[in-house]
């Protein structure tokens, strides 16, 4: 077969993807670089990839920086309470919708009144109205609650739980066995594929928005990482260095913060980076399940 | 199934039906309400926009405007200019959001080293996995004055460019951020799909002497193609998105004229101007006609492409 042999067409395709790897990872490296070094050199955009001089002093500074751990926390506890909250709420909705309609005759009007959310939606305001008359603002239910009943992890378990054959329900019945039973002790332990996938992608969701903290929390010890991460972001004197001068720049270079942000930033992905790798495959088979079915 | 021994079976239709039943419905009661509360009652909350509502009148005290919201909204200065910056954003990353990945996964399928395959898979899909707010201080720190990109300019001898403070650029870095942070995820889609096709097709090519890019564009491309087109008209609901969470964290006033969104808008005139109805109307707007949007693209995916919701 020809394919054994490296042509043209290989070496150009992988010097080419080479390049794409390269220009994806490079500002990844550059946040790090940036992260340990001097701060002059910092703002002088003259760090490329490596850090120019080595300082730990950026990152001496985040961990003495009450903040950051407080909305660590924050984060923290929105995944552990969130997150099963979440799998809860996916796991007893896509049971009773993934039988029959011979088996349950609610089926098609329950899905509906659930499908019909993903396609409408009040929108920004009124959700924020809902949640401000119910209490909740500043509160860590903000951030937990309104996004609980997921549709999409529901569909993707839903089909899962389609694929177990129904006589192994019919021999549960026949044993006694009620429908919780039959969900919690024999359809959900066949489905740990499914319901790795979603864990995973709601922890990863939960770990990563920003806009709800910012919206809903009003004060900023209660915002979560990625809410803290934005708002110093968005607030930062870069955001007004951005349209500086360079003599203004000059001047502005001894307080710069650029460093400390930098390490902020691969602090708040730090924790995703390392467990990526190993979670890839499981998110993988989630996405193709999720795209060839749902 | 008949498990109501000893029951006449006049009763048995109904009731046994509710017996066999009721434990479904239970099930859903949880779900139920979270939907009802955090999704249904907000469309409720829409109302607003007919009204001159304020917070303390609440719903019920705010009095009726009719259509007097969505006239402001059509008077306000710059309402055209921010739908043809979310159009033009959006359909942008729409696209680029499927060639990208697309071509990456015909590339990476030519790959025969699994250990390189495997390695660019795997960074082509990390930047999906980092938050907004991460890649957002990346780029700021890629792109600002005395940023990597413009060190690199000075280095070459050229002019320092303000990126994220000119209007020329600011929707370019937005458009290309956005694919290069979620081009993994419908690569792996294309990927999946691809290795999908029947092998013996290739064969079969082969033998008639086909090389590997007549195979690629007469054989792996038309296979996949269904699905590359049906995720495009299923893209099409989300066409007055834009981004919110990446543009609200990226832009300042020297680039609203180019990069001011929808969801900014909004989110400006509510939670900031406190100007609640007005900002609830042009919500509603964009609600209405993604919706309209969604269903016409869903009834096409389904009747073209045998997709089904659920």
């Amino acid at each position: 077969m020809k394919r054994k042999k490296i042509s043209v067409f290989d070496c150009f395709n992988y010097v080419f993807l080479f390049l794409l790897v390269v220009i994806c990872i490079v500002p990844i490296l550059h946040v790090i670089a940036v992260s340990f070094s001097e701060k002059l050199e910092a703002v002088s955009g003259t760090v490329g990839i490596l850090p120019v001089g080595f300082n730990l002093s950026a990152y001496r500074y985040v961990m003495e920086d009450k903040q950051f751990w407080q909305s660590l926390k924050v984060t923290l506890s929105r995944v552990l309470i969130g997150v099963p909250i979440n799998i809860l709420l996916v796991v007893l909705t896509a049971y009773p919708l993934s039988k029959q309609n011979s088996r349950f005759h609610g089926r098609t009007a329950f899905s509906w009144f659930f499908v019909f959310t993903m396609l409408f939606g009040g929108g920004m305001i009124p959700a924020y109205m809902v949640i401000s008359k119910l209490g909740m603002m500043n509160t860590i239910w903000a951030l937990t609650l309104p996004g609980a009943m997921n549709v999409s992890y529901m569909i993707l378990m839903m089909n899962f739980f389609r694929g177990i054959p129904s006589e192994i329900e019919e021999a549960a019945v026949i044993d006694g066995a009620n429908q919780m039973q039959i969900l919690f002790k024999l359809f959900l332990p066949m489905s740990l594929p499914a319901l790795a996938t979603i864990i995973l992608f709601a922890t990863v969701a939960n770990w990563n928005v920003w806009m709800d903290g910012y919206l809903y929390m009003n004060t900023p010890d209660k915002y979560p990482l990625q809410t803290y991460l934005a708002t110093t972001l968005m607030q930062s004197k870069n955001n007004i260095e951005a349209m500086m001068t360079p003599e203004q720049l000059v001047q502005m270079a001894q307080v710069s913060e650029k460093t400390i942000e930098a390490a902020q930033i691969f602090l708040g992905a730090l924790p995703i980076m390392c467990v990526y790798p190993f979670l890839q495959k499981y998110y993988v088979k989630g996405i193709v399940v999720g795209s060839v079915k749902g | 199934m008949g498990q109501n021994k000893g029951k006449p079976q006049t009763v048995s239709t109904k009731k046994g039906r509710f017996r066999r039943e009721y434990p479904y419905y239970l099930m859903l009661i949880p779900g139920v309400a979270f939907t009802l509360v955090f999704s249904y009652l907000p469309m409720f909350g829409l109302v607003m926009a007919f009204q001159d509502f304020s917070p303390l009148k609440s719903f019920s005290g705010s009095p009726w405007v009719a259509l007097q919201n969505f006239k402001d909204m059509l008077a306000l200065p710059t309402f055209w200019s921010v739908v043809r910056n979310t159009l033009l954003i959006s359909v942008s990353k729409i696209i680029l959001r499927l060639l990208v990945p697309l071509v990456l996964a015909l590339l990476l399928n030519e790959v025969l080293s699994v250990k390189f395959k495997r390695m660019a898979q795997t960074v082509f899909f990390l930047p999906y996995f980092l938050s907004w707010a991460v890649v957002g201080g990346i780029l700021r720190s890629l792109f600002q004055y005395d940023g990597m990109v413009n060190g690199m300019l000075m280095s070459l001898g050229m002019e320092r460019i303000m990126f994220l403070g000119s209007n020329t650029w600011f929707p370019i870095i937005a458009v290309i951020s956005d694919v290069w942070k979620d081009m993994g995820y419908n690569m792996i889609i294309f990927l999946a799909a691809i290795t999908n096709v029947d092998p013996t097709l290739h064969e079969s090519a082969a033998l008639d002497g086909a090389n590997r890019w007549n195979q690629i564009w007469h054989i792996t491309l038309p296979s996949i193609r269904p699905m590359v087109v049906m995720l495009l008209v299923l893209s099409l609901g989300s066409v007055l998105s834009a981004g919110m969470e990446q543009i609200l964290l990226l832009y300042n006033p020297m680039v609203y004229e180019s990069a001011d969104i929808i969801d900014t808008l909004v989110y400006r005139l509510g939670l900031v101007n406190h100007q609640w109805s007005l900002s609830a109307a042009v919500g509603l707007m964009k609600s209405v006609i993604s919706f309209i949007l969604v269903v016409i693209s869903y009834a096409i995916a389904t009747k073209r492409f045998d997709y089904q919701v659920f």
